[in-house]
């Protein structure tokens, strides 16, 4: 029991000493800097980093400085909560900049909503978005949003039958139901589908299924990772001829490494980041993306993402509405500045917030691609 | 029974009443609150696996399934079978004791690291079926769970579940001790000592042994229901295969065989992330290293080994 105590009285001393250091504004963010979701939380994290430091350097906010507390949830939802409560009650925040994953998201939103503190998540869900949530916002696009750009363009090759092929992982699985969702909407018909688990090596099967399936004009892969790769390398082995439509999860220059010559000819909706020096300077977004991609390369070391491209967006969002709003000791007047968000150009997109619609984006924040020759190009 | 047994047996109980008791009086704000909660929530999983682990001498590395179990009952319970919270809960915990037992029977044949291999298979299988069974279970992006309303009363925030689960954690402390000083304790003890020898004194090893492993499943089922009623949210890494080694991990530390132990291990491991986030990038290297450094000294565990050498200096 003592020792018990013991613990316990140098966990205070520690907590207490560690939350010393004043600034006169404060964001907390809770991110998957580890685990399995790090390729989400460690781009963010180091996205955050620099842009505070760079808003510091600029002189703050109004006048007033920085301060950002970063804790690493591990991916872990229950451990999320554990350090939004951290950051809400020991550490004061004023904003909150938190969720990598949908599931961390759901965990900290009712946090936010009770405290009554403005949050900008970066999940990928619909859920993670939903306006009924008044004090929570979220930049990236949704999957719905990659369904409903790869259907539009299946409209417009006039291709209305398709199969789909999805992985059983999160990302995988919560497309493949949104897209689902919105095939009516589009008048497409989907004829067959299959799955494969996340750590398959071979797709052939499930594919020669598909090929066997008569009618099918075109094929959509929902999935993350390797398994759209080996789908593709799979795809052309069988010799199917129909268009294959990759999602926005393989958006990374890894896909096309893995993939090798199959990828040519892959359609798939991605954000503008992926593609910053080939826009046409006319692009609204060119600027934008070209120096956030120079600059995270130049202090990082390493190749851009579209996740840190989320917290890039996030950031500048929280920053403006807080200078909008005269700093952010009014917690009520950030929220409502970061709702009244127009014609915010972003990494993602275009953000127009308004009180029905917390995400702000629309299809234009996907361009669709078609990877010819080993390089991604815009196919519209 | 001599004035020592009482008090060694009621002395942990009241011990443990004392500090749920007087805790609160000191604990500054929620943040503090919920992690004691947390604490007591993993105490209560680890404590049974305890049960297992330090008296029945049974490795188990598949806790985290039978906590998921729990956590997914009163969740899947009440959104697809309208059963309400109160009986979920139970029902959970019926189930992963059912499932224990029918797993356990053949499973617990096995010895040593095959036993660890059989368990650890299980725990990842009953997590895999969370993941996959989407329609019932939302996936791997996990699902709500309503709330626990007892009488009209709704549980929520830090300080209701705090009382819930230091009483839970409390009486059950209470039952672990009245049990290692039954004959069935007993029986686990000299199981673990040694098998060939209590099953040629009579002691039903198989029996026993099911019976530490239902229990211990019982007891994480509930906690898994706790922590999942408390969170508000449930996901497949609830109940995944790192859940069962943080709770082994647990067990170990705090000390096998020793229901302090048990709350120690839990706390140890519940605040130690919180108060290494001051060592920001390298805060798991230090974690890692902490727990190598009490392994490597206080080798029985924290509590066992701190015991004895208190004991030691006063005689």
């Amino acid at each position: 029991m003592n020792l018990l105590r013991k613990v316990f009285a140098v966990a205070v001393f520690v907590f207490a000493s560690a939350t010393v250091a004043d600034a006169q504004i404060k964001i907390g963010a809770v991110l998957s800097v580890t685990g399995p979701a790090s390729f989400l939380g460690d781009p963010e994290k180091r996205t955050l980093e620099i842009y505070a430091a760079e808003i510091n350097k600029q002189g703050g906010i109004n006048g007033q400085k920085l301060e950002v507390v970063i804790y690493d949830d591990g991916g872990d939802p229950n451990q999320a909560r554990t350090f939004a409560t951290r950051l809400i009650e020991e550490d004061k925040v004023d904003a909150l900049l938190a969720g990598s994953t949908t599931a961390t998201t759901m965990a900290i939103i009712p946090l936010a909503e009770e405290a009554k503190i403005p949050l900008i998540n970066f999940a990928g869900a619909v859920v993670a978005a939903d306006p009924k949530f008044k004090w929570n916002f979220k930049t990236p696009h949704t999957d719905l949003m990659a369904c409903e750009k790869i259907f539009v363009d299946l409209q417009k090759r006039k291709l209305t039958k398709i199969a789909i092929i999805s992985g059983t992982d999160a990302f995988g699985k919560s497309m493949r139901d949104q897209c689902m969702t919105v095939v009516k909407k589009y008048g497409i018909e989907v004829l067959h589908e299959e799955t494969y688990g996340p750590r398959d090596s071979d797709m052939t099967p499930q594919l020669t299924n598909i090929k066997a399936k008569a009618g099918v004009q075109a094929v959509v892969n929902t999935g993350f990772g390797q398994g759209p790769a080996i789908v593709t390398r799979n795809y052309r082995q069988l010799g199917i001829l129909v268009p294959l439509y990759q999602s926005h999860g393989v958006g990374s220059k890894q896909y096309i490494d893995l993939a090798g010559d199959a990828a040519n000819g892959v359609r798939l909706p991605a954000a503008a980041l992926l593609v910053a020096t080939i826009l046409p300077d006319s692009d609204p977004q060119k600027k934008i993306v070209v120096a956030y991609k120079t600059k995270y390369e130049a202090d990082t070391k390493q190749p851009v993402s579209t996740f840190g491209g989320h917290m890039y967006d996030g950031f500048m969002i929280m920053i403006e509405a807080m200078k909008r709003a005269g700093g952010a000791k009014d917690k009520a007047k950030v929220r409502d500045e970061i709702e009244k968000t127009k014609n915010f150009i972003g990494t993602g997109g275009v953000v127009n917030m308004s009180p029905t619609d917390h995400l702000g984006l629309d299809l234009t924040a996907f361009k669709m691609l078609e990877i010819k020759n080993g390089n991604w190009t815009l196919a519209e | 029974m001599t004035m020592q047994t009482l008090l060694r047996r009621h002395g942990v109980v009241l011990g443990l009443l004392a500090l749920v008791l007087v805790l609160p009086l000191v604990l500054p704000s929620n943040f503090y609150f919920r992690i004691a909660t947390l604490t007591f929530i993993f105490a209560l999983a680890v404590l049974g696996l305890n049960l297992v682990m330090g008296y029945a001498g049974q490795v188990s590395l598949g806790h985290g399934g039978f906590f998921g179990i729990g956590a997914y009952a009163v969740a899947v319970g009440p959104t697809h079978f309208g059963i309400p919270v109160w009986a979920a809960l139970p029902l959970g915990a019926l189930l992963a004791g059912l499932l224990a037992f029918l797993i356990g029977r053949p499973i617990l044949k096995l010895k040593g690291h095959y036993l660890a291999v059989a368990t650890l298979g299980m725990g990842i299988l009953i997590a895999m079926v969370f993941t996959n069974e989407a329609q019932y279970t939302g996936g791997p992006d996990g699902m709500s769970v309503p709330r626990l309303v007892l009488f009209g009363w709704s549980a929520r925030g830090p300080i209701t579940w705090y009382w819930i689960s230091g009483i839970s954690l409390v009486v059950a402390a209470w039952l672990a001790m009245n049990l290692i000083d039954s004959p069935t304790g007993r029986a686990f003890r000299a199981i673990h000592d040694s098998e060939p020898a209590s099953g040629v004194l009579g002691v039903n090893v198989a029996r026993y042994k099911l019976i530490a492993f239902v229990l211990s499943a019982v007891f994480a089922a509930v906690a898994g229901a706790y922590l999942a009623l408390y969170d508000g949210g449930v996901t497949p890494r609830t109940a995944e295969f790192l859940r069962s080694i943080e709770f082994v991990t647990m067990a170990v530390l705090g000390g096998l065989g020793s229901v302090i132990g048990s709350v120690v291990g839990a706390a140890f491991l519940t605040i130690l992330p919180q108060v290494l986030t001051v060592f920001h990038d390298y805060e798991h290297v230090v974690l890692g290293l902490l727990i190598i450094l009490f392994m490597m000294f206080l080798r029985d565990g924290i509590v066992p080994t701190l015991a004895r050498l208190i004991f030691r200096r006063r005689s």
